[in-house]
């Protein structure tokens, strides 16, 4: 059951706002500390690891890039917004971040409160006010996959892609 | 069970009788389509098998010919890629590069009726044909391409019914911009349009519409077949294939009809694209210092005609940098062919080759700190096209081409 101190953010949250386009031949360290840095300066020397993201309608709108492998580098243990955009999402099951959609949740936290994930129920709870929440449940062989590590555990598995070079390794989980 | 066009063509390959919103579709993919980025360091791991190179296409688009050494080596490893599993149809710096959505649609790579996948959210581009196509991560398109398989969350479907016509002067662009700001954000959902304005909406038009989808957050845009759809995809690939209609009882999230008569030109404030959108009026007056028109959405051969009918006999404000990338080296000599290439130099255009370039950030037209930029591509993100300081106006190649002409934001039918 992940918890963890909240940070809210509002609608429409793009991946360019997670991953500038400039980046995208850095290293993940180099991107990971980049998160939000046009918008919301300095956040990722605030974030502790657990911390979860609460945000609004359509989050992660944007573009194909690894948006969500720099989230999950941060060691955030869960996005949870109104509504998540399909391609952010895949890429949240695809480098194994925890994401879940969750009609309400935008109103029901104000930053720094804790917030409760059942993956059990699909509950999200906060733990100041009380309030509980109905999460969208995610289809069981993409949740495997999402708490799991991602596709390349997979793919590795199966012998279609080479192991990781051992730099990248801890990286790809 | 009634179905959508894209339900219908999820239920097919996936081997389902029928598929309905709520359903997890793990289905075969007729074409995998893979971009310069998904050879990058970052993204790319060492692929062993590819489950078959005859549904693969290699386009490198978004850093063509390299901008610098890193995409050089992205480049280098790409080819090759090619050269291992002899993926036939490569689209490599020369006559036959284009943006891969625009690359797709020229070849009728992705048939009527199809499932497409590439690594760039901009996939859904070939709606315009009646295919199923969608942006994946890079590990998802490493999965299609050696599984030969993916997975879709089976959405509730919006459908638009699109009626009258577009007055001069405004086109696709300005109507997506009227559902981006009317309708919001479609996370989650499909859009399917058809309607009878299809007779007058050409193959470019619909296919700025479908690119666009990815800017509602659209699972998939598709469109009704028409024969003029049919009669452009039989022009290019011989291969057979069964476009798909959508039951007439097919159960929709919502229908709505939008009368195409009632468009006017829209521009995007800077920052984000859902409802974000003024008419252009509004907007009127803001002084820029770059204008740019490319883009999957907006480098096609109709939006490059639309530029040089606004510039014909006139000339770009001082001050002002206009940069025309088109969306293909064919559109390109297309354009060239047709008398566009040389209206748009003597307005003081700067017309490059093509490539996804100034849309991203890339490179030929990143913005400076501070700067602000009107732009027919298909993003107005904060740090989107260079500094995060620069501020982003997103509208149509006329509206961007008269702006130019003013050396500030203007409307197409007033200047």
């Amino acid at each position: 059951m992940p918890s963890g101190r909240v940070w809210t953010f509002g609608d429409d949250i793009n991946t360019d706002l997670m991953l500038p386009g400039p980046l995208l031949g850095a290293s993940e360290e180099v991107q990971a500390r980049a998160v939000f840095s046009a918008n919301r300066p300095g956040w990722v020397d605030l974030v502790r690891p657990g911390d979860i993201i609460v945000a609004g309608r359509n989050f992660g709108t944007g573009s194909s890039r690894p948006a969500a492998r720099s989230l999950r580098n941060l060691a955030l243990g869960a996005l949870v917004a109104e509504s998540i955009n399909g391609l952010f999402f895949r890429n949240a099951v695809s480098f194994g971040f925890l994401a879940i959609a969750c009609p309400g949740v935008a109103a029901a936290f104000a930053e720094g409160q804790t917030a409760e994930i059942s993956l059990a129920d699909w509950t999200v709870r906060n733990r100041e006010t009380g309030a509980v929440l109905q999460a969208r449940p995610i289809p069981e062989q993409l949740l495997a996959m999402m708490t799991g590590g991602g596709v390349f555990p997979v793919l590795e598995a199966r012998g279609l892609i080479a192991p990781a070079p051992p730099s990248a390794a801890p990286r790809h989980g | 069970m009634a179905m959508t066009i894209i339900e219908k063509i999820l239920a097919r390959a996936s081997g389902a009788a029928t598929v309905a919103p709520g359903d997890l579709a793990v289905v075969d993919v007729d074409l995998t389509v893979m971009i310069d980025l998904s050879f990058s360091g970052s993204s790319w791991r060492e692929v062993l098998k590819v489950h078959d190179p005859d549904k693969v296409a290699v386009v490198f688009d978004h850093e063509v010919p390299a901008a610098n050494r890193e995409s050089a080596a992205m480049h280098a490893r790409g080819r090759e890629f090619v050269r291992r599993f002899g993926i036939g149809r490569f689209h490599d710096v020369g006559p036959d590069q284009g943006i891969s959505h625009v690359v797709v649609a020229e070849n009728a790579y992705c048939l009527p009726g199809t499932v497409m996948a590439c690594s760039d959210s901009h996939t859904c581009s070939a709606g315009a044909l009646n295919c199923v196509a969608r942006g994946l991560g890079a590990p998802d398109l490493i999965y299609a391409l050696t599984t030969g398989q993916t997975w879709f969350l089976v959405g509730e479907t919006v459908r638009y019914d699109l009626a009258g016509r577009l007055g001069e002067g405004v086109s696709a662009k300005d109507l997506f911009l009227h559902i981006a700001q009317t309708c919001g954000d479609h996370a989650n959902q499909n859009v399917e349009f058809g309607g009878p304005a299809l007779a007058h909406l050409s193959i470019d038009a619909r296919r700025t519409l479908t690119t666009m989808g990815a800017e509602l957050s659209a699972e998939f845009a598709t469109f009704e077949p028409d024969e003029v759809l049919l009669d452009y995809v039989r022009a290019r690939n011989a291969a057979p294939f069964e476009p798909q209609y959508p039951d007439p009882d097919a159960a929709y999230l919502r229908r709505e009809t939008i009368d195409l008569d009632l468009i006017e030109p829209m521009v995007a404030l800077p920052d984000k694209v859902i409802r974000n959108a003024v008419p252009v009026g509004e907007a009127a007056g803001e002084p820029i210092q770059q204008a740019f028109i490319g883009s999957c959405a907006n480098g096609t051969l109709d939006d490059l005609a639309e530029a040089a009918r606004i510039l014909a006999g006139r000339k770009v404000a001082p001050g002002v940098r206009l940069i025309v990338t088109p969306g293909s080296q064919r559109i390109f000599a297309a354009a060239s062919r047709a008398g566009y290439v040389q209206t748009l130099l003597d307005a003081g255009a700067v017309v490059t080759p093509a490539t996804c370039g100034a849309c991203f950030g890339g490179h030929m037209g990143v913005l400076g700190p501070g700067e602000t930029c009107i732009t027919a591509s298909t993003r107005n993100f904060r740090g989107r096209m260079g500094d995060p300081t620069a501020r982003i106006f997103m509208a149509s190649p006329a509206t961007v081409a008269a702006s130019a002409i003013a050396g500030r934001i203007a409307h197409p039918g007033r200047i």
